[in-house]
Parts: structure tokens; sequence; C-alpha cells
């Protein structure tokens, strides 16, 4: 199976307008098996996204390497998708047209037209082909903009907080989706969340981060059984668990993770 | 309902009591007579079409909506004009030398359309070649500094310097430098259409989203994709307001430039009739311009629709 992430000794900091420098990521370690689901949660700040958009190569490291099968990553590519928090679609282009982007944009667009129908199919999009981005509400372009990063068969699909934006029960029916996606392509998913419950019921393994200076705090892997029961005892276990974890690693308690 | 009958007659009756007013008052005798009633014939055309309309609308939806938002205005247009007749003829209120007669105006388009053709095929190649030129290069520089660091380092200095100069008060030097005035002209046209749509191409694609071009990068776009195909289409809105800003401007310089050495053309025209003292000739010229500006900048809007139909409204015309 493709799609093995490994992160070695990774930094990053950002010199702020007033000069004063924040370390992103301290020498953060990580292997992250291939076809795996992982989600990254911490609280806001802590460099989840520096993390997420170091291993796409959107915004490479100071120091350290990511590997994505063995392979450095140098520059983004359409092996490593990245799923945005905002759906991100262009405006100018109808549904079809945003999600074919990549393929077109590759020059493999005549020999991969079938994908893109099978894609739109696929997030419940049919019949919206040629609407624009507008007319749609914000889950159907989120799905859009997912199925965008699908088409391309990429052997990594980085999320950054693709449900953040969605309500509560569109959310739930997404979080389905996407499992459903993964277990289908068999690629690996990194998922950033703020929302612990989505990251137990998502991933085979959680990801906790610390802030300043920002650093994996611990790795958990959820032995349940698939698919789960959000209300089922174990869940709760791991859940709980989580939160004691976050509560004791943020000193300086920041609500956003119990949203 | 009574309302919007009154509307949708309203234009007829307009047009009618301006008929009327027409027949019945009699002209200044300090008003030259014109050698036929013209501006009672456009009344005529017009009550004709009023009345074509209102009929219609009883059969055609669009008619009747369009009949009753845009009757009152038509309506008005009408007495405005009846206004202008009865002060200007009727009582010659006004020096008749610079006030003529609507009936004299009108009778300029009759008279001497075969002129007034030849000069807006001219206006419209002279105005056709410098646009054209002047949106080329403008939308090429535009593109350059936008997207290329250098370039925009080494033309912003260029481009703020020349740009707000009126392109029109490079005349004195530009005649000389040329050949002939129509070359001038057209180079004068082109300058005034380079600038708005250099800025406003260039100040799209430098505000152009960040993660539109991250986006492009994650899905394996290559740079000229990104340009043409997340830049330039992003940019787009920003670049239609040059385009506009361009023709408004456009519109200046042809007339200016027209003026000082073009031996036809819309500006001429107004130019030499205004030296001869043929006041109606010069309203008459002013009237077309004005109609023609209008129609160009509504064709304008029709392209924005087609080509930014995925935004909604930005500005309307
Ligand atoms: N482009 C940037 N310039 C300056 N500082 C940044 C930039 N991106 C991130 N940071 C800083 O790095 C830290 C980590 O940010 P981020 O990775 O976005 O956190 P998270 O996604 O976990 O909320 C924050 O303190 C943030 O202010
Ligand atoms: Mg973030």
């Amino acid at each position: 199976m493709v799609g093995h992430i490994k992160i070695d000794k990774v930094s990053k900091s950002f010199t702020n307008p007033d000069g004063s420098v924040v370390k992103a990521l301290n020498e953060v370690e990580l292997d992250i098996k291939p076809g795996s689901f992982v989600s990254l949660i911490g609280p806001s700040g802590c460099g989840k996204t520096t993390l997420l958009r170091a291993i796409s190569g959107l915004a490479l490291a100071d120091g350290g390497d990511v590997y994505v099968d063995e392979e450095k990553v140098t520059a983004p590519g359409h092996e490593r998708g990245f799923a945005f928090q905002q759906a991100n679609l262009y405006p100018w282009l109808n549904i079809e047209k945003n999600i074919a982007f990549g393929l077109k944009a590759r020059g493999i667009y005549k020999t991969h037209k079938e994908d893109v129908k099978e894609y739109i199919e696929m997030v419940g999009l049919k019949g919206f082909e040629k609407s624009y981005p507008h007319q749609l509400s914000g889950g159907m372009n989120q799905r859009a903009s997912l199925a965008r990063a699908l088409v391309g068969h990429p052997k990594v699909l980085l999320l950054d907080e693709p449900l953040g934006a969605l309500d509560a029960f569109t959310r739930m029916n997404m979080q389905d989706e996407i499992i459903r996606i993964w277990k289908e392509q068999q690629m690996t998913m990194v998922m950033v969340t703020h929302d612990v419950d989505e990251a137990v019921y998502m991933s085979d393994q959680v990801i906790i981060m610390t802030p300043r200076p920002a650093k994996i705090e611990q790795v958990i892997d959820i032995e349940l059984g698939r698919p789960r029961a959000r209300g089922n005892i174990d869940f709760i276990k791991y859940r709980t668990r989580i939160l004691e974890i976050l509560n004791y690693a943020g000193e300086n308690h920041e609500p956003e993770y119990y949203l | 309902m009574v309302i919007k009958q009154i509307k949708k007659v309203s234009a007829i009756l307009s047009a009618l009591l301006a008929i009327q007013v027409h027949i019945r008052m009699p002209n200044s005798p300090l008003q030259p007579e014109a050698s036929k009633p013209y501006f009672l014939y456009l009344l005529y055309a017009a009550l004709a079409v009023f009345v074509v309309s209102y009929l219609l609308s009883f059969f055609v939806k669009p008619v009747d909506k369009k009949l009753e938002s845009t009757g009152p205005l038509l309506a008005g247009g009408v007495l405005l004009l009846n206004i202008v007749n009865i002060v200007c003829s009727k009582l010659a209120l006004l020096p008749v030398l610079f006030f003529p007669s609507l009936d004299r105006v009108f009778g300029v388009y009759v008279n001497d359309w075969e002129l007034l053709l030849k000069c807006i095929g001219s206006s419209g190649k002279l105005l056709l070649i410098g646009f054209s030129i002047g949106a080329v290069i403008g939308f090429g520089t535009g593109i350059l500094v936008g997207f290329n660091k250098k370039a925009a380092y080494w033309f912003n200095p260029f481009v703020k310097i020349i740009g707000p100069i009126p392109a029109t008060s490079w005349s004195p030097l530009v005649l000389s430098l040329f050949a002939t005035s129509y070359q001038a002209a057209v180079f004068m046209i082109a300058l005034s259409v380079w600038f708005p749509i250099t800025v406003m191409t260039s100040n799209g694609i430098a505000n152009v989203q960040q993660t539109y071009f991250e986006v492009a990068d994650t899905l394996g776009a290559g740079k000229f994709w990104k340009i043409f195909r997340v830049g330039i289409p992003a940019a787009l809105p920003s670049v239609f307001l040059g385009f506009f800003y361009a023709t408004t401007g456009s519109f200046v310089t042809l007339v200016t430039a027209e003026m000082f050495g073009c031996k036809l053309g819309i500006g001429w025209y107004l130019n030499w009739q205004k030296s001869m003292m043929l006041y109606a000739n010069v309203y008459a010229g002013l009237i077309l311009l004005a109609v023609l500006c209008n129609l160009i900048i509504t064709l304008l809007f029709k392209v924005k629709d087609r080509l930014l139909n995925w935004q909604k409204g930005v500005i309307k015309w």
C-alpha cells in the first residue's frame, strides 16, 4: 500500500512583522502508516496547519525533512491532495469543471473523463454539474472540494478542518462519507480537527499536539472496529482520555477543543 | 391597477401633448424657420412606437412589464423635449443662435446624414484601432506587472508617472512626432486606454486570494496553468472595471484628438460646425455621440454578463 509519511525532526518558525519569532513546529517526529486514517488534534495555534502544509509542500520546513513513500517533499504535488477548511472552489468554474481542474492541468482529462463523473456521483452532486459554487450550499461546496482533491488519485489526502464550517447534521454525514471514500480508495488521510468525537469516530490514530513550542504530546491508537458507534462505552473512554490529555497539556485553557 | 394603466399610457399622453403644443402654438418669429417640422415627425414616430407597444402589451408579458417600468420615464423624456421646444422655438426665451429649434436640430439628421455616417465610420475606426492597441498592450503589461516582481519593480514607477497625465495633453509633442495627425490620435487613444487596463489588471492579479494558487499547486498545475487558468480568471472582474474606465476615457480622448488634426469624425464635426456657428448641427452631433457612447457601454456590459456570469452584480449599467 502507498502513502507512507515520515516526518523527520521538522521545525518551522515564522517571523512576525514586529520582528518576534514564533516557533510553529519544534523538531516534530512522526511516522504515519500507509493507508491509515490519522487525526491531528490540539489547541488552535499549536501548529497543526503548519504541519499539514509541510507535508503537502505548500510551506517547506526550516529544519528536518518530510518523506512520502521515501521521497523527499520539496514542492506541492498532485500525489499529496489538500482539502482546505474553506471549500475554495473557483467561483468562475461550474462544479464539474472545478472537479476536473487538476486533471486538465495535468493534461490527463481526456483519458479520465469517467473519473470526474464517478466522483461527482460519489459525493452526491449528480445533477449539479453545471451549477456554480455560489448557487450551492456550503456543504455541497465542501463535498465538491473533496471530489476535486480526490479525483486525481493522490496517495495522501491532507484535510485541514474540512468539516469545521458545516452544521452538525451535515458534518456527521460527511464523516461517514469521507470514511467510505478512504476505505474505497485505500489512501492515507491526515485530518486536522478540533472535535474530539470526530477524531475518535474516524481515526486509526489520534495525534495530540501541544503549543509553544509545538510538539507532539501523545499518539493514541484507536482500537475500535468499524463502523463505529458514538455512544459505545469504549468510544467514550477514548474521548475522556484525549480530553484529559488536552486539558493537561493546554494550561492556557482554550474552549475551542470542546466544539 | 389604475396606477399601472396610467403608467402604461403615460408615454402616449405625453407624446400627444407635445404634438398638440407643436401644432397649435406658433413658432417665435425670432427663430429661423426649419425646412420641415422634423421634431413633429420624431414625435409622430415616438407616438407610433408607444401605441404599438401599448397594444402589444396586452398579448406579450415582457412588453407589459417593460412598458409599466419605463413608461413614466419615456413620458418624462418627451415632456422635457416638449418644454425645451416651448422655451426655444415657441417663445425664443434663450438666444436663438445658441439654442436653435428642435425642428432644426433633428433636421440635421435628415439633411446631413451622409456626412454624419462618414463621421461615425471614421470615429469608429479610429476608436477601434486605438482601443485595440491600448487594450492589448495594457492587458499584457498588467499581466506582466501582476505576476512578475521584477517587471513590477521596473514598470510601476513608469505607470505611475505616465498614467495619470491626460492622454490629450501629449498632443503638442505627439503631433510633431508622428507623421500624420491620424497616427497621433491613435497613439493618444491607445495611451488613454493602456493606463486603466494595466492598473486594474495588475491590481486584480495581485489581489487574487493566495489559496486559489495553493489549490492549483496541490492539484498539480504548472506555472502557465496557474497564470492563465487561475490568476487571470480570478482577476477578470477587476480587468473588466479597467475596460470600463478605459472606454469612458477613450471617448474623451477620441473627441479631443479629432478636434486637432482629423479631417473627419464626430469630434471634427462638432468642432467644424461650432466654428461655423451652426449650433443645431453641434447639438445633433452631441446627441449622436451620447447615443453611440451609450451603445458601446451597453455592449461592453453585455460582454461582461457573458464572461462574468459566475459573478453576481458588480456594477450595473
Ligand atoms: N504565515 C504565517 N506567518 C506568521 N505566523 C504564522 C504563519 N502561519 C502560522 N503562523 C503562526 O504559527 C503558529 C501555528 O499556526 P497554525 O499551524 O496555523 O496553527 P493551528 O493550525 O494549529 O491553529 C501560530 O502561532 C501562528 O500564529
Ligand atoms: Mg489551522
